[in-house]
């Protein structure tokens, strides 16, 4: 594995990732990379072998990650397919399903997006409102969704929908994958507060969808959507815990270079930093050993999610203080540093503690289903 | 490696929740913490017939010869059950003696005829090795854990302006108790006048094996605060499940119980962080100094922390002599202050990390 990296890891990534470039080019680049690490059966380490995957452990997964972040390399472009969705394909979906569609979310010739969240549905998901009526061997998909990121590249969407309105609101939904090239499918950027458009809304306009893209059983959907979720907050960290490490050193190197290494509260602060950083990624291997054992990741995985979001909102105002004035700079500043990535970075990480579920959402599932206090809502 | 306990590890954490349920229920706690020395000799050797008092020493030596995972599950039961008397002072010193290269009274010390202590603290109350400044044995050490029982008592002082380790019998020196917040360990004031004892290593052999009886107690005080932490939060979530104002239990509002969610983040999170430092202690990885550090950082914050909401979610009752959370309240202070607090390992892990990392080894441009 190291091996392979040394040799195919690309030389330009590193001066890439800080410069001038598109979100869409930068994109196309990280999708041809995923694709190369797809040719030499790196895609899917976990995955099962029949579907491109290598059938490892979580473990083995992790250590994998690890090396990839050891090599540098760039990361794979099918954030969602291959952390969440493919994940829950493997545990929800059909044998034709799993044919059909994992082997193209490892090679990145088509990616995936999510929708679940609408204007009135966030927090309260199941509350959400977009809905399927089934016709013949097709469901017409009418809704909003919101809060979608990716889904200016996606060529395929898990949408949670409702199919019984009739039903008390966590029993009447259905997961259905649905092409996005489907007529009625409108996609439109959303600017967030860093200026970018990573996410969107999506709209559905009688959009056709086949019934043998239902995902699990239809009216259990909200099943499926959790399973998908446990997945979000129990081990999608386990390369967020890779990125913050080499922010850390990256913000070391620049505590040196400022002189400011040296100051004790500097010193204190970057210290704090780094248990942090290792906390999570010892906890991460402890919940990894327990979904080794158990096979899903449970309600636990919301610690996760609390831990790493409000980790990086401490670590990113650290690295303000430590580059004072310089911190501040934008893109595009002759003198920022890193190219403007510590204002990006300071602005995106407030994000962190809304996006997969709120930290107060997250308390609610460990207060209630973790600890077994009576439900707060 | 895999990051849960081994079938074996759980039986003896099991086996310890057990025991000290059985043998030190809280009511002991309270019984054995009035007395002078906090030592109950009865439940001393009950431990011993266990093999608890020599998890890490040698089998060959009379102990059982296990590892720092195995300590770690033992001292996160002692943590749960609040168990009073000098098991952390008694392993300290212990691991000294043996990382200082000697055998000399470990199979005493596993079968428990014999109890000690390791004194490192001086007027300066700094616990960096380099601080230590008495000469020989004249002088004081001070803010020594349950030296009043200690048959033995590992010295760390200067010889010839080197460190060193002295084995020092506990009846030839004045020890004069320090009355704490902790009720279920005493700390004494130790002075020496020509204190009967034995040079046990100096130099390089002094500092290495000072270090590693540190570190080896640090780890395995991190893992009895956690068992503290998942105490407490029991006792906080048992009271906001069954406590209702406004007609509904007080768990139910976020106020509280968000409150109740973090000390669970804080219990696990400690956990985690006290059974790697363990582990790597045990595989000597090369992070371990810094892992013992972070384990410290996490757990001396989180320990407080989580005795903080454990009062606050408990109200009036949870600020009465009657409840026992400020017993675990009193201990976490005390665990957070010894072997350095956050603070001092977060300059440790400064040292151990962030001045290693210089603009050569760091990733990016």
């Amino acid at each position: 594995m190291r091996a392979w990296f040394a040799a195919n890891v690309p030389k330009d990534w590193v001066q890439r990732r800080n410069a001038e470039e598109s979100m869409q080019a930068r994109f196309e680049y990280l999708r041809a990379w995923q694709r190369k690490m797809f040719d030499a059966g790196w895609a899917g380490v976990s995955w099962p072998k029949e579907y491109g995957g290598r059938g490892a452990t979580l473990m083995e997964q992790v250590i994998f990650i690890e090396e990839m972040a050891r090599a540098e390399a760039p990361p794979m472009a099918n954030v969602l397919g291959l952390g969440l969705i493919g994940p829950t394909i493997i545990a929800f979906g059909n044998d034709a399903q799993k044919k059909r569609y994992l082997p193209k979310i490892l090679s990145a010739e088509e990616i995936w997006c999510q929708g679940f969240s609408e204007p009135n549905a966030g927090s309260d998901l199941a509350a959400l409102s977009s809905e399927a009526k089934l016709g013949g061997d097709a469901f017409i998909v009418n809704g909003q969704k919101i809060w979608n990121s990716y889904g200016w590249a996606a060529d395929w969407c898990e949408l949670v929908v409702r199919t019984d309105p009739s039903v008390e609101k966590h029993k009447g939904l259905t997961v259905l994958l649905v092409d996005m090239k489907s007529a009625g499918v409108e996609v439109r950027p959303l600017k967030q507060m860093t200026g970018e458009s990573e996410f969107c809304e999506l709209f559905f306009r009688d959009v056709r969808v086949p019934t043998a893209n239902v995902i699990g059983k239809i009216n259990d959907g909200w099943r499926v959507a959790m399973g998908t979720l446990m997945h979000e907050r129990g081990t999608f960290g386990a390369g967020l815990q890779v990125n913050y490490r080499r922010n850390f050193n990256r913000l070391v190197e620049i505590a040196h270079r400022m002189n400011r290494a040296g100051d004790p509260l500097v010193r204190q602060k970057l210290a704090q930093a780094y248990t942090e950083i290792e906390v999570m990624r010892f906890n991460q291997m402890r919940a990894f050993s327990r979904i080794n054992e158990t096979g899903v990741p449970g309600p636990e995985g919301s610690i996760q999610k609390i831990f790493w979001s409000e980790l990086n909102q401490r670590f990113q105002q650290t690295a303000q203080e430590i580059m004072g004035a310089y911190g501040q700079l934008a893109h595009g500043a002759a003198d920022a540093i890193d190219e403007g990535q510590w204002e990006y970075g300071y602005l995106r990480s407030r994000g962190n503690t809304i996006e997969a579920g709120t930290s107060e959402i997250q308390r609610n599932i460990v207060g209630h289903f973790v600890l077994g206090l009576p439900k707060s809502y | 490696m895999q990051f849960g306990l081994s079938e074996s590890q759980q039986i003896l954490k099991n086996n310890a929740r057990k025991f000290f349920a059985a043998e030190c229920p809280v009511s002991e706690v309270r019984r054995i913490m009035e007395t002078e020395s906090a030592h109950d000799e009865k439940l001393w050797g009950r431990m011993a017939e266990q093999g608890f008092l020599g998890v890490l020493i040698p089998e060959e030596a009379g102990g059982m010869g296990l590892g720092m995972v195995e300590l770690a599950a033992l001292a996160e039961e002692m943590g749960r059950a609040l168990v009073p008397g000098p098991f952390l002072a008694t392993l300290a010193g212990a691991a000294a003696i043996e990382a200082a290269g000697s055998q000399k009274h470990l199979a005493q010390i596993a079968s428990g005829e014999i109890k000690t202590t390791l004194a490192l603290l001086e007027a300066s109350a700094s616990w960096d090795p380099d601080a230590v400044a008495m000469q020989g044995l004249i002088g004081e050490k001070m803010f020594v854990p349950d030296a009043g029982v200690a048959d033995v008592i590992v010295v760390a002082a200067r010889d010839r302006g080197e460190l060193a380790l002295y084995l020092v019998y506990g009846d030839s020196l004045q020890k004069t108790a320090m009355p704490a917040i902790d009720l279920t360990r005493r700390l004494y004031k130790l002075q020496f006048d020509n204190a009967r004892g034995e040079l046990l290593a100096r130099g390089e052999t002094a500092r290495k094996a000072l270090d590693r009886a540190v570190d080896i107690a640090t780890a395995a005080l991190c893992a009895e605060m956690t068992g503290g932490m998942q105490r407490v939060m029991e006792m906080a979530v048992e009271y906001a499940k069954t406590r209702k104002q406004f007609g509904k239990p007080i768990g139910q509002y976020q106020a509280v119980q968000h409150q109740c969610a973090d000390m669970l983040v804080w219990t696990e999170s400690s956990r985690s962080a006290a059974y790697y430092a363990a582990w790597a202690l045990d595989n000597h990885a090369p992070d371990a100094r810094a892992a013992v550090s972070v384990a410290k950082v996490y757990s001396s914050d989180a320990c407080r922390e989580v005795g903080n909401r454990g009062v606050q979610v408990q109200g009036g009752m949870g600020f009465t002599w009657e409840n026992d959370v400020h017993l675990y309240y009193r201990r976490a202070k005390s665990s957070e202050i010894a072997f350095g607090d956050a603070t001092f390992h977060r300059e440790r892990i400064a040292r151990l990390v962030i001045d290693q990392m210089n603009a050569r080894t760091a990733v990016g441009v």
